[in-house]
């Protein structure tokens, strides 16, 4: 693959990037959350489309422009939450697209045999009759290894394989990688845990910001360099100053053993946020951050734990009791979930304080009018009016109409999750300047972000989550992008 | 900086998103008016006359009552993007208790009619509420539920009826079934009076348009159509909210149930066949979205209009009844066929 570009709506997630794999190796691709390594993967898989750039294969060009030609090319890819069909048995699964037909019916004992062949070659078992879904993570796995070399693939990308594996799954899954290798598989393998490169890895190739930063044998990668070539950019100057949080400020959120189950689990999770203080919480994309602030919020309902605001002890039992206890998320989807993209800029700006515009059991729409204006100018959002549908917005000013939803509402504790993600440098400056401003009035704020420089810019205190715990934290001049970057990997405790 | 247009810009965007809401406004309504226009013409001419005299349109509006008041109802579920196929079922069972009930009750006059009154919208809304409760609760989808409920509304009026209309022996429903409101002055004028039926149409949809378009509750049934999990976060109680409009939905069914039971005299276990699907046709030709997030009361009164105008109109010109029902599919797909086209040409 070489000089290859890919745009999304005001995000260049990919900006030249080259990557080669030679049959027989294992090469590791590396890098920050978006730094580019699955649009990468997924642009060869045929999932996407490059804007520019070209892929060859033993040397020759060739274009990829679905999965099914990126399966023919001999290209596997292996999504870390696979790609089976629950309800279908293993057998079916494997040959799903290429099942054997003998007189126009299905033959389901040339499948039987076919399916039997792959699995001996592989000299793995597989309980070939049971649905999917019934499988462990770890016979997924291999049912997927064995689905695509079934499709006589020659190039298996693996995103984070061993997420969700024991240590002992682990070991057999790195056995079957050198069994393939030897055979002149080549394997491209996207991790997180930067401690298992060196065991299974004979190149690493690191990205940032959508380009490539090095390609280098793994033995001359040590860790410590690689962690210094990810997260390797100075810190961007566009950071606001943060006021001092006052020695005497109150605290407005206190969490004490915040548990949680319903997407990543949140165990025992205990901090404090005064007013015109800012709370990072850092960690990797699944470390369970958005599900803290979700439950906080009441998005999820918190199995256990205690949460206080300005000293009030709240029972949050969904988003309603939060709101009225003055907690407000700014939510990481904003399409999906932080606005009604049919409305207008009037009436999401509103939809979480109606309650206020309400006159004689109407809606007072002089009143909505006037904020509506108002929010406008003062959070400069760029819309012709208030009438303008959201969804016709760009994605920087779609944030401010979330923002200005909830600044109305004068919450005490706003929880911004990915307040920045995918909007442009200019709008990201403003975001931060309305932050510093809801300090002065005395909220404050925890901000769950994936970019590293915007954490420890943008943060008086970092909390590294991991596996739904806070694993460290770090005083604004204590965290070093190596310091955290080790902690959420999972090098440090 | 692509976002940072200059304020002359964003006025001249803001003057060109004006011209575009006022042309989407145009093409909704100002296509609708011509059309109607252009086949009303067309109509009384081959019908020689007999469409357009006061008296045949007085009869559309009365015939399409009880499908505008049913729809009233349907387009507030489908908003939320839900659907409710047990209202036509509705009508029946609701038809056929109060009929029972004004046969046993020893009351008469005024105080009969709103006693059957609010024990046909006691069953309605009932009916609405248990449709609701496994949607909210369970997240099953509401074809499911409702179309449960269908079945075991249509079954129990059966069973209550034994099998045939029950006939009210009270004359105090004659004026709500037949009666007309303002027959002296509009005679004196030449023209027929207002049906009351229709009426009550009238006063139905006025009130739930306001209650759609001026009030918070109507607001979050936007909110809820549009993105439901936006709605939940920004604090919305949705399940309440659903609920009400599956409510509303049966309350709209026991309404209609009253006017047909007051025109029939009886209370019939099989008026309402179909009538879930023409109230769905009346809201979709009314140009609401059955994804949900978009849709008006008063557009579906226009819709439910329309399909009475042109069964009106094919009976007039003897078209058979089996033709009838080809047109009213076809027309039914073309309606949104060419909403989609004028969505897409907006959106443009």
């Amino acid at each position: 693959m070489t000089g290859i570009v890919k745009t999304f709506p005001g995000v260049r997630a990919l900006d030249g990037v080259s990557f080669d794999a030679q049959s027989g190796e294992v090469h590791a691709l590396v890098g920050e959350n978006g730094a580019g390594k699955s649009t990468l993967m997924k642009i060869l898989a045929g999932a996407y489309r490059a804007d520019a750039g070209t892929i060859e294969i033993d040397g020759a060009r060739v274009a990829i422009d679905g999965p099914r030609a990126a399966e023919l090319l001999g290209i596997g890819m292996i999504y870390q939450e696979f790609n089976l069909v629950p309800d279908l048995s293993v057998v079916d699964n494997l040959l799903l697209g290429h099942e054997p037909v003998t007189r126009g019916f299905l033959d389901r004992r040339a499948a039987i045999a076919r399916a039997g062949e792959v699995l001996a070659e592989l000299r793995i078992a597989l309980p070939l009759a049971l649905p999917a879904r019934k499988l462990t993570v770890a016979q997924q796995q291999l049912t997927e290894i064995a689905k695509a070399l079934l499709r006589k693939a020659r190039l298996i990308v693996m995103d984070e394989p061993t997420a969700a594996l024991t240590e002992r799954e682990i070991d057999a899954l790195f056995a079957l990688i050198g069994q393939l290798r030897a055979q002149g598989v080549a394997f491209v393998y996207i991790s997180h845990r930067l401690e298992e490169l060196p065991r299974i890895s004979d190149r690493i190739t690191v990205l940032r910001d959508g380009k490539t930063v090095e390609t280098r044998p793994t033995a001359e990668m040590p860790r410590d360099e690689m962690i210094r070539l990810m997260v390797g950019r100075p810190l961007a100057a566009h950071f606001p100053d943060l006021p001092p949080v006052a020695a005497d400020a109150p605290v407005v959120l206190e969490v004490k053993g915040l548990s949680s189950a319903a997407g990543v689990p949140v165990n025992d999770v205990s901090f404090s946020v005064r007013a015109g203080e800012i709370v990072g919480l850092a960690g990797l994309v699944g470390a369970g951050r958005t599900d803290i602030v979700r439950a906080i919020a009441g998005a999820d309902v918190p199995t256990s734990g205690e949460i206080d605001v300005a000293g009030k002890h709240v029972i949050v039992h969904g988003p309603h009791s939060a709101i009225e206890a003055g907690i407000a998320l700014i939510t990481e989807d904003r399409k999906a979930q932080g606005l009604v993209l049919g409305m207008s800029v009037r009436e999401n700006t509103t939809l979480a304080h109606l309650d206020a515009f309400e006159r004689n059991g109407f809606i007072d729409r002089a009143k909505e009018n006037a904020v509506t204006a108002r929010e406008i100018a003062e959070l400069r959002i760029r819309t012709p009016s208030g009438e303008q549908i959201v969804r016709n917005l760009s994605g920087g000013t779609q944030q401010k109409v979330v923002l200005s939803k909830w600044l109305i509402g004068d919450a005490l504790v706003y929880l911004f999750d990915e307040p920045t993600r995918g909007i442009d440098v200019g709008a990201k400056a403003e975001i931060y300047l309305l932050m510093v401003d809801l300090l002065r009035r005395g909220a404050g704020i925890v901000m769950v972000s994936s970019e590293l420089p915007e954490v420890l810019g943008m943060s008086h205190r970092v909390l590294v989550v991991r596996d739904g715990r806070i694993r460290a934290e770090f005083a604004r001049g204590e965290a070093t992008p190596d310091a955290v970057i080790a902690v959420a990997t999972g090098v440090a405790a | 900086m692509a976002e940072a247009p200059g304020t002359a810009q964003l006025e001249a965007t803001a003057e060109a998103e004006h011209a575009r809401a006022a042309r989407a406004r145009l093409l909704r309504t100002g296509g609708a008016i011509v059309a109607l226009a252009i086949v009303v013409t067309i109509v009384n001419v081959f019908s020689h006359g007999a469409f357009l005299t006061p008296g045949n349109l007085t009869n559309v509006l009365r015939q399409i009552t009880y499908n505008a008041i049913l729809a009233i109802g349907q387009t507030f579920v489908i908003i939320t993007a839900g659907i409710d196929l047990s209202v036509g079922s509705l009508i029946e069972l609701t038809g056929v208790v109060m009929a029972s009930f004004a046969n046993a009750v020893p009351l008469q006059g005024f105080a009969l009619v709103v006693a059957t009154l609010i024990v046909g919208l006691a069953v309605g809304c009932t009916a609405g509420f248990v449709n609701a409760v496994p949607v909210v609760r369970l997240n099953l989808p509401p074809f499911i539920t409702t179309l449960a409920m269908m079945l075991m509304a249509r079954g129990l009026a059966f069973k209550l009826a034994h099998g045939r209309p029950v006939a009210v022996n009270s004359t105090a429903f004659d004026a709500m079934g037949t009666g007309f409101f303002l027959q002296g002055p509009l005679h004196a004028l030449g023209l027929p009076g207002i049906p009351i039926p229709v009426l009550w149409m009238a006063v139905l949809v006025a009130l739930f348009a306001i209650l759609l378009t001026r009030t918070r509750f109507g607001r979050y049934v936007f909110a809820i159509g549009g993105n439901e999990e936006a709605a939940r976060l920004a604090g919305i109680n949705v399940a309440r909210v659903k609920t009400l409009v599956y409510v509303i939905s049966g309350g709209c069914a026991a309404i209609a149930g009253l006017l047909l039971m007051a025109r029939f005299e009886s209370g019939s276990p099989n008026t309402g066949i179909g009538s879930e699907l023409q109230s769905i046709a009346a809201v979709v030709v009314g140009g609401t979205s059955l994804a949900g997030g978009r849709g008006s009361v008063v557009s579906t009164f226009f819709g439910a209009l329309l399909i009475g105008l042109l069964n009106n109109v094919m009976n007039l010109l003897g078209i058979e009844s089996y033709t009838q029902d080809i047109v009213l599919g076809a027309v039914i797909l073309l309606a949104v066929v060419a909403d989609e086209l004028r969505k897409r040409y907006l959106s443009r």
